[in-house]
């Protein structure tokens, strides 16, 4: 278990520094350090900016050393300096990051609640009209545009029926600090599309999975001692029948983390993927920069707490 | 005396029917599928005494695992139909609710598998499946259960169980994999074990082992066994009675010493030939039954084993395809299903059974060499 972990987590190292490598030689090297630090000052570069960035980023110096000061400002946390808001990305990043989160995790929890559960269904009364139902729904939404599925669901909340409920507000975003109540009633719609769009996936892989699990033997052995039906199913078959999803509830749990372009754009939530889009329009090439190291370092943690999940899961892994 | 609707439940004496245990009459098991009906068991009987073992023998496909599976209630399918009736103890499992038959399966009747390691939850350790077995059943605290669990890996010979009790089924070799299923059937004290090739997948040298503990524990536990193989050896070995089944019907059955001195049906011989045999020094080749097994949806005409069989013309005529022979009493207690008179049965078995330089090349049908009752198998 120990080497297994120490093993995995070596892996995320080694996959966080490659990362690093292709960021730093992306942005790092070019046609000389004043055109260099002309990009990272943005459209608002004045020279003695330039000069002073030409500075702060080592850029006169030989290419490692470069790299070196760079990371090892990213290993204390930090950053680096956002010149065109003149504030450091730290901070930048700091004021997006809980509304991504805030997104992604209230999606996550529906979306695997939803995905697991008409999944376990449909396995169960396989090929029966609820099945049916499920699967199309989830090829419905599967098929549906991120934005086209969000403005309908603006359209209809919050414009057609506001009149009615005067409940869901057209968009932005509350901080959860500011208004729990208001926090949560501005999330609804952008959790719903996030969670719908993305719970397809979960539909189809727990249905499959839970399919294969119940044609095993040892499904046949729980059966054979008497065990009642439903605890077969909760104990037995979903406990085997998870790992996959397990697998994709990470990755796509690490790489939403990252930012959550289309959501974030269509309800107007500062989070990371309409900074990130900001910063683009902008050529914010620090911020960009950051949110991509933050973006990757998600990715890599997400997949080693799969892999410990994994060993909680399956005592193979835990014990070999 | 046999039940001439059911030859081989012998209802000769009050007593003999108090004794039994399991009761099966007129089975029947099939199964819609898009091809058509499949009659995968197809009006068999048969029935089992306490602490008595039956073997019920054939190739894959002749229904020998359906009905099992049928005895335990563990078809399922919106697309079976089951017919006939499954008495266990006097209870009729077939037009029982779901929910009692799962409360007899486990209690009352347990069940092992061919392959030990997909049949146990590789998420678990063994002790807790045993312990959850057991716990279904009976309300126990979970202490008490982990006692009965160490308890029973103990008797079906797991070293040091109470440490291996917390292991999980990988860290098991293939047969203490398959002793401690059979530490899990026999937790609640079934009357009835059903063994599905309980040595299939295991090393040679195991499978005496496991034969061995399954006839210790039936005399310990007094249960009733019925071993399902395609492994004549398996059977002879421990069985008091044998069933033959073919296509979903039963061919011969009687005890263990008359089907194998003795056997009627020429699908038997054919079984008895395809075996190796060690005591005998042959210089010939083993005798394969010739074609493979029909569909259970077209099964042939008359007697099913027909297509196959180098006999029929010995019955004459076209008997063979169109009429299909019922079980008749070719020995004390001995059925067979076959159109050959008890004498051309006889005689052809004495001829197939002659010693190997005497032996008839052009029989197809096949081979066993020596009759002396010094090789023939005992139960």
């Amino acid at each position: 278990m120990t080497r297994f972990l120490i093993r995995r987590i070596g892996q995320a190292i080694l996959v966080l520094f490659a990362a690093s490598i292709a960021v730093f030689l992306l942005f790092f090297v070019g046609p000389g350090p004043d055109q260099v630090a002309r990009t990272f000052a943005g459209r608002l570069g004045t020279p003695q900016r330039i000069l002073e960035i030409k500075h702060a980023l080592h850029l006169d110096q030989p290419l490692y050393l470069q790299y070196l000061h760079w990371v090892g400002n990213l290993l204390q946390g930090n950053l680096g300096f956002d010149y065109y808001k003149g504030q450091s990305v730290n901070t930048v990043v700091g004021q997006a990051l809980p509304a991504t989160v805030s997104l992604v995790v209230g999606a996550a929890i529906l979306w695997i609640a939803y995905g697991v559960f008409s999944g376990v269904v449909s396995a169960v009364r396989s090929r029966s009209l609820l099945d049916r139902g499920f699967t199309t729904a989830a090829l419905f939404f599967y098929s549906m545009p991120t934005f086209v599925l969000g403005y309908t669901l603006i359209f209809i909340f919050a414009y057609e029926l506001y009149r009615v409920t005067k409940f869901f507000p057209f968009s932005s975003y509350v901080p959860i600090t500011t208004n729990p109540w208001q926090w949560f009633v501005h999330l609804i719609l952008p959790w719903l599309t996030l969670a719908m769009v993305t719970a397809a996936a979960y539909t189809r892989l727990t249905r499959t999975s839970m399919l294969d699990v119940l044609g095993e033997d040892y499904i046949r052995t729980a059966r054979s001692k008497g065990m009642p039906e439903q605890r077969v199913i909760r104990v037995h078959a979903l406990r085997s029948a998870l790992t996959p999803v397990v697998t994709l509830a990470g990755l796509d749990i690490g790489t939403a983390l990252g930012g959550v372009i289309i959501t974030e754009q269509v309800f107007g939530i500062p989070g990371l993927g309409w900074t990130i889009v900001q910063a683009i329009g902008q050529q914010d090439l620090p911020i960009i920069m950051g949110i991509a190291v933050l973006a990757a370092t998600f990715v890599v943690i997400a997949n080693v707490i799969v892999d410990i999940l994994y060993a909680v899961l399956d005592p193979r892994v835990r014990l070999n | 005396m046999t039940d001439p609707t059911n030859p081989l439940v012998m209802t000769d004496s009050v007593s003999l029917a108090s004794r039994l245990l399991l009761q099966v009459s007129d089975l029947r098991v099939q199964f819609a599928t898009d091809d058509g009906v499949v009659k995968a068991v197809d009006g068999v009987s048969f029935s089992l005494e306490r602490g008595r073992t039956l073997g019920i023998v054939g190739e894959s496909g002749s229904g020998k695992s359906v009905t099992s599976m049928a005895i335990m209630g563990l078809h399922s399918g919106k697309n079976t139909t089951i017919t006939g009736q499954i008495r266990l103890d006097g209870e009729d499992l077939v037009s029982a609710s779901r929910e009692r038959v799962r409360a007899l399966r486990g209690a009352k009747m347990a069940m092992i598998f061919q392959d030990p390691l997909t049949s146990l939850h590789p998420y678990y350790s063994v002790g807790h499946q045993i312990m959850e077995a057991y716990r279904v059943h009976n309300k126990v605290t979970k202490q008490v259960a982990r006692k009965r669990a160490v308890d029973m890996l103990g008797r079906v010979g797991i070293p040091n169980p109470a440490v291996r009790v917390d292991d999980y089924p990988h860290q098991f070799s293939g047969g203490m994999r398959q002793r401690a299923m059979i530490a899990m059937a026999l937790s609640c004290d079934p009357g009835l074990l059903i063994a599905d090739e309980p040595t299939t997948a295991l090393d040679v040298t195991v499978q005496a082992q496991i034969l061995d503990l399954i006839v210790d524990l039936q005399d310990e536990f007094g249960s009733a066994v019925i071993i399902i193989t395609h492994d004549l050896g398996v059977v002879a070995e421990i069985s008091d009675q044998i069933l033959v089944m073919y296509a979903g019907r039963a061919v011969e059955g009687g005890p263990a010493t008359g089907v194998f001195g003795q056997p009627g049906h020429p699908y038997a011989w054919g079984l008895l030939g395809s075996m190796p045999r060690l005591d005998i020094d042959r210089v010939d080749r083993l005798k394969p039954i010739p074609g493979t097994p029909p569909s259970l949806i077209n099964v042939p005409s008359g007697c099913p084993f027909h297509p196959r069989c180098g006999y029929r013309d010995e019955v004459g005529g076209d008997r063979c395809a169109t009429e299909v022979p019922l079980l008749r009493e070719i020995a004390p207690a001995h059925v067979a299903a076959c159109h050959l008179t008890s004498d051309q049965q006889r005689s052809t078995w004495a001829r197939l059974s002659e010693p190997v330089s005497d032996l008839p090349e052009t029989k197809a049908g096949s081979l066993l060499a020596s009759s002396d009752p010094a090789n023939e198998v005992q139960s």
